[in-house]
């Protein structure tokens, strides 16, 4: 068992009881009132936060996950293989402990073909968290309905990629002047309200949970929010790409900005700030894809989709701060105790007996976002050259030091 | 004032007057260099048909014309541009490539570079390919057509056809009709001719016409009997075949019934209107043969002959620095 700590003067952030200045104890991997023969931290006025919970992660990346301060992730369903039967779900689950927990989020339906059931049961008793449509869509109304019910008798969410398939085609980009003019095949916005639509209504009946796991698009927002209204038992995320980027970032066929889904109009952006900013996003997470020059050194629509994103989700989210567009508590939230309950998990507290995942974080530590140089697998970002603030200190896992 | 006449080329020394290392588009081009160009292609244009004492300024170059895509016409064009040059000229052909054999574009371009190429001409299939490479090698990239991105000498060509049959490009109606979407024919042109202040207008059904094209200084039309209105040139696009069996249209005769540009139709623009088309043509849908084989209004043939001419001054204008061309070097 590791020794007890004593984070002396904090700043300390929790998304349950809000911010404050002081002292923070551990022992036996929990937050406590207080502990005897502490191993004193000093933090001089350093941020303390619950540790970052990243929901939806394509890959397992430890090196880009310990900088960003991620200790649990959300895995995606579309692995190789794809995370259908419980002895992959189980040894997923299982591999990045005691370090990095996963929780992994099972194919919804069998090879994620989006025609038959897959075992949700046996892959949650397997350590599956929630289930899911992956980076794909469900294009058959009835199996989806059936996905939502049957997701809905074993209390597990189901984690749903919205753009209609059908609208997206062999698209690479949102419709509109960058796609015209670079003359890349688009799909208009539109693809993203209409799935988000008829999954809306499907799990509303369904009494289901529902999570969106990036919305992109003004009417898509304006859909959560009116069905959140509703009291539909919706949830959605967003990455920082598409709060901060617009699709004229494309131009130059820059395939680090090749995203899915793809960046949006510059109006959709805002919608996604305001959105922000009013509460109806619920999740911020890294959507992290690292690619190699394999994959990304190819023209735009040869090039995979996909972003590293974990080991600046952080900084650009603190810049959101500093920006005024979101509060630090609520951000911490998005950033760990909202994603962890997505997948059904109590943490994301520092309330006494919490769990002690914590990360301790200098807020202005400068430095520039550099691809060549981006912590973990690759550093395919669409913000190289970015000069960005915060750094992790830090970085504890049930108490135990990560880095 | 056409723009076509704003800064005479002759006042500028050297090779300020077109500073761009590679031609991978249209766009990023000033006015007066496009201008620039069409007035060396002039040059050329006498000189092929008298074909006297032969200029081959080019000699000891290598010109590779590396085609991702398949091409007869446009590789053909710069073939022969290369070699009337004096060029080494050496054609690459994917389809027997190592392409095949899964090496990348830029593995492609690297070895390409490593050859030491003079200059390199590129056709690929994917928008954009051709800037990929371009920043990759060290020699100027010329672009033969990238996705459905641009395609500057058929451009060129088009606007040199139209600047000596009209006349002047400044205030011209042009007509763009056909599947603009998938169009990088279309992308260029509309870039160039807004360029020289030429009034554009589109014309597709909405399935084939790109979102936003407005936002490119055209005016869209989906009637293309109204877009004909008064038109000094109507330049048709190629309709590719698989987009004709129910995707995007219907059919090839419903296409012609609403976009073919039969002799009744063209009565609608100006009398003595222009009808060109970039090849190769669709006769009976797109367009009908007594238009297309049209003696006074047709320039079909004559946009083939001004390629070769486009081509040999794009060839000789970007080999001008590593030739140290005075004022170039």
């Amino acid at each position: 068992m590791s020794r007890a700590l004593h984070f002396r003067d904090a700043r300390i952030i929790c998304p349950v009881a809000g911010e404050r200045r002081g002292d923070l104890f551990v022992a036996d991997g929990r937050i406590v009132d207080a502990a005897d023969d502490a191993q004193v931290i000093d933090c001089r006025g350093a941020l303390l936060a619950p540790a970052i919970v990243d929901l939806g992660v394509a890959s397992i990346d430890h090196g880009a996950f310990r900088a960003g301060g991620i200790v649990r992730v959300g895995l995606m369903p579309d692995q190789r293989p794809v995370l259908d039967e419980p002895g992959i779900v189980q040894r997923s689950a299982l591999i990045g402990r005691p370090n990095l927990w996963i929780h992994p989020i099972a194919a919804a339906t069998r090879g994620l073909e989006g025609t038959d059931l897959a075992e949700m049961a046996i892959c949650a008793s397997a350590g599956a968290r929630a289930v899911g449509t992956g980076r794909s869509w469900i294009a058959d109304s009835g199996v989806m309905a059936r996905v939502l019910a049957y997701a809905r008798d074993l209390g597990l969410a189901v984690v749903v990629h919205s753009e209609d398939a059908g609208l997206v085609g062999d698209a690479v980009a949102t419709e509109g002047e960058t796609a015209t003019r670079l003359g890349l095949s688009a799909a208009p916005a539109l693809a993203e309200p209409i799935a988000i639509a008829r999954d809306l209504m499907l799990a509303e009946a369904a009494g289901a949970r529902l999570h969106l796991r990036q919305v992109t698009t003004a009417a898509g927002f304006d859909l959560v929010r009116a069905a959140k209204r509703r009291g539909v038992a919706v949830t959605c995320g967003i990455t920082p790409a598409h709060l901060l980027l617009s699709d004229n970032a494309v131009s130059d066929f820059r395939t680090f900005t090749r995203l899915s889904p793809p960046l949006r109009a510059e109006e959709d952006r805002r919608a996604a700030l305001a959105a922000l900013a009013d509460g109806t996003i619920d999740v911020l997470c890294s959507g992290h894809d690292p690619r190699g020059p394999e994959e990304k050194r190819l023209p735009f629509a040869d090039a995979s989709a996909g972003a590293a994103g974990a080991a600046t989700l952080l900084p650009l989210a603190l810049g959101l701060v500093r920006d005024d567009r979101v509060a630090l508590p609520r951000l911490m939230a998005m950033l760990s105790r909202n994603p962890a309950a997505v997948l059904g998990i109590d943490t994301g507290s520092l309330q006494p007996g919490a769990e002690a995942d914590l990360m301790l974080v200098d807020p202005d530590a400068p430095w520039q976002i550099n691809a060549d140089t981006l912590p973990g697998a690759a550093g395919n970002t669409p913000f190289d050259g970015l000069p960005v603030q915060g750094r992790v200190l830090r970085l504890f896992k049930g108490g135990r030091a990560l880095a | 004032m056409p723009a076509s006449d704003h800064r005479p080329a002759s006042l500028i020394p050297g090779g300020a007057v077109f500073p761009h290392r590679h031609l991978t588009g249209i766009e990023g081009l000033e006015p007066h260099e496009i201008a620039f160009l069409l007035d060396e292609a002039e040059n050329w244009i006498a000189a092929n048909r008298e074909r006297g004492v032969p200029d081959k300024r080019l000699a000891g170059l290598t010109q590779i014309n590396a085609f991702f895509e398949n091409s007869t016409r446009t590789l053909l064009s710069f073939e022969i541009a290369g070699k009337r040059l004096g060029a080494d000229v050496v054609n690459m052909h994917a389809a027997q490539s190592s392409v095949k054999k899964g090496e990348t574009l830029i593995d492609t371009a690297m070895t390409l570079n490593a050859m030491r190429a003079d200059v390199i001409v590129i056709r690929h299939m994917s928008s954009g390919a051709v800037r990929l490479i371009a920043d990759k090698v060290d020699c100027p990239v010329l672009n033969a057509g990238d996705g459905r991105h641009e395609h500057p000498t058929q451009a060129l060509l088009d606007a040199l056809t139209i600047r000596r049959r009209r006349g002047t490009i400044h205030n011209q109606r042009v007509v763009i009709c056909g599947d603009v979407l998938h169009s990088r024919v279309a992308r260029s042109n509309i870039l160039a001719l807004t360029a020289l202040a030429a009034e554009v207008r589109v014309c597709a059904p909405s399935t084939l016409m790109p979102p936003a094209i407005e936002r490119m200084g055209v005016t869209p039309f989906t009637d293309f009997d109204a877009a004909l209105d008064g038109a000094d040139v109507v330049m048709m696009l190629r309709l590719q075949t698989e987009r004709m069996s129910g995707g995007y249209v219907p059919s090839s005769r419903e296409y012609h019934l609403r976009y073919g540009l039969t002799l009744e139709r063209l009565a609608r623009a100006k009398p003595d209107a222009l009808v060109m088309h970039p090849g190769p043509m669709n006769r009976g849908v797109e367009i009908d043969s007594n238009v297309a084989d049209h003696a006074e209004r047709s320039a079909i043939t004559e946009q083939v002959e001004m390629g070769v001419a486009v081509r040999m001054a794009c060839l000789d204008v970007l080999t001008r620095r590593a030739r140290r061309v005075e004022g170039w070097a």
